[in-house]
């Protein structure tokens, strides 16, 4: 991490400032705190609700000294995921507004879990009619899907739900469907 | 495997294909249901299974590309039949359901053997990979487990097929396992934990009490164990020629 190097950045910008002085270029400053908040709005391509940074997918993000390049390493939510490029040119897109170079890396250095998603992700999800994940481990031990305690319809909040398919519209989501009012959900699987 | 021990790439090369290539030939014979599946829900799955597999066999030949230094599209694409790697078992033609589910069943609680031997790896690239790869492979166990219940249960043509199934596909199932070139190597750098033929021990223990409870029989040991990722037959070159048609229909295409 480079935070040392940026809070050495801020201070000598501030003091210019106050003798009137142009910083020389590259001296444009970068927080940490905006870069995050920029990727707030970011959204998913596949669960446009959600930002990348509900998501939990944000892994790393180093911003270099002295206008060196933003980097920011995210975490696939699937191997396969074919949002991923989109997804990296979003981010691009949007921290280009900077004014440095950005660098944008998928990693598997940690498996990304259901469990990561923030709780204000989850309940833009429950919003948008898609039931959140329940807890992908207990322990130790991984949790499967499990048939047996409902989860609640996002729509009435009914109990009274099944599971259709495993497999849904992408990858992260599971098929279900309410048997109180009728209608077919879907839900992230716990992974 | 200590960082200045040298990675014993030409073995890993070969792990790398054999699992990858396993991947996409999986992965493609998946997404021949895509629009002719038995049931809708079934449609999506084997979709969605289809897309998993893929995605995993793209990140499996990324790895490879980067240790042989070529592009993983070339790897995938641009050999002769001859040089894939997949396991005999994925030789078989798409047929019925029950076959699907046949070939699911054994590979997928074949290739989690696989991937716990090579969690706590020594080479880190491979062993992230697997540690998100396996997380996903429940998935797909779970399915095969319970059609492989609901067809086992259901007296009459469903299990007749089944069996017929197990029967052509078991004697190929344990190719797996096909012990590799340089398999010593890959022992003593730690980046499998186990030779091939204990991990299909491992296998065998953990397919023995689903399939006595379902009163199946139990895959017999591989016909010509050593030329278990060799030989594939007409069935595969069909596949070869759909999955590759489109790259030989304009190469070098960029999309």
């Amino acid at each position: 991490m480079s935070e040392g190097g940026i809070h050495v950045n801020v201070a000598r910008t501030r003091a210019g400032a106050i003798v009137g002085e142009r910083p020389a270029a590259p001296a444009t400053v970068v927080d940490e705190a905006p870069v995050r908040a920029a990727l707030g709005e970011v959204m998913d391509p596949e669960l446009p609700m959600l930002s990348v940074v509900d998501l939990g997918i944000i892994h790393r993000v180093a911003i270099a000294p002295n206008g060196g390049p933003i980097t920011v390493e995210i975490l696939p939510t699937f191997v396969g995921c074919p949002a991923l490029e989109l997804i990296k040119a979003s981010i691009a897109g949007r921290l280009g507004a900077f004014g440095r170079p950005v660098v944008v890396t998928a990693t598997f250095e940690v498996p990304w879990s259901s469990d990561r998603i923030s709780p204000a992700g989850r309940a833009a999800l429950l919003e948008a009619g898609i039931a959140p994940p329940g807890p992908a481990t207990t322990g130790d031990a991984p949790v499967l899907i499990d048939l047996e305690p409902r989860v609640p319809c996002p729509h009435c909040g009914s109990r009274r739900t099944t599971v259709e398919n495993l497999f849904g519209p992408t990858q992260c989501r599971t098929i279900r469907y309410c048997a109180d009012c009728r209608q077919p959900f879907e839900s992230i699987k716990p992974v | 495997m200590t960082a200045t021990a040298a990675l014993p790439a030409t073995a890993l090369a070969g792990l790398l294909l054999s699992m990858a290539d396993d991947e996409f030939v999986i992965g493609f014979s998946d997404s021949e249901w895509t629009g002719i599946a038995p049931l809708l829900e079934e449609d999506v799955a084997m979709s969605s299974l289809a897309q998993d597999e893929l995605g995993h066999a793209a990140a499996l030949y990324g790895l490879l590309g980067e240790l042989i230094d070529t592009d993983p599209d070339a790897i995938a694409y641009d050999r002769e039949p001859a040089e894939y790697r997949h396991c005999r078992l994925l030789d078989h033609g798409r047929g019925d359901w029950a076959m699907t589910i046949a070939r699911r069943f054994l590979y997928d609680s074949a290739d989690v053997i696989r991937l716990e031997a090579l969690a706590s790896g020594s080479w880190t690239p491979l062993a992230e990979l697997v540690g998100k790869l396996v997380r996903e492979e429940r998935y797909h166990r779970m399915h095969a487990g319970a059609w492989l219940d609901r067809l086992a249960r259901g007296d009459g043509e469903p299990r007749d097929r089944l069996l017929a199934a197990l029967a052509e596909l078991g004697p190929d199932a344990a190719t797996v396992f096909t012990p590799l070139e340089d398999e010593a190597v890959l022992l003593e750098a730690g980046i499998i934990d186990a030779p091939m033929a204990e991990l299909e021990d491992r296998w065998r223990a953990s397919i023995a009490p689903v399939l006595a409870d379902l009163d199946l029989p139990m895959p017999p040991p591989a016909r010509d164990p050593e030329r278990g990722r060799l030989d594939h037959g007409a069935d595969f070159a069909w596949l070869w020629g759909e999955f590759t048609s489109v790259r030989r229909a304009d190469p070098g295409a960029t999309w």
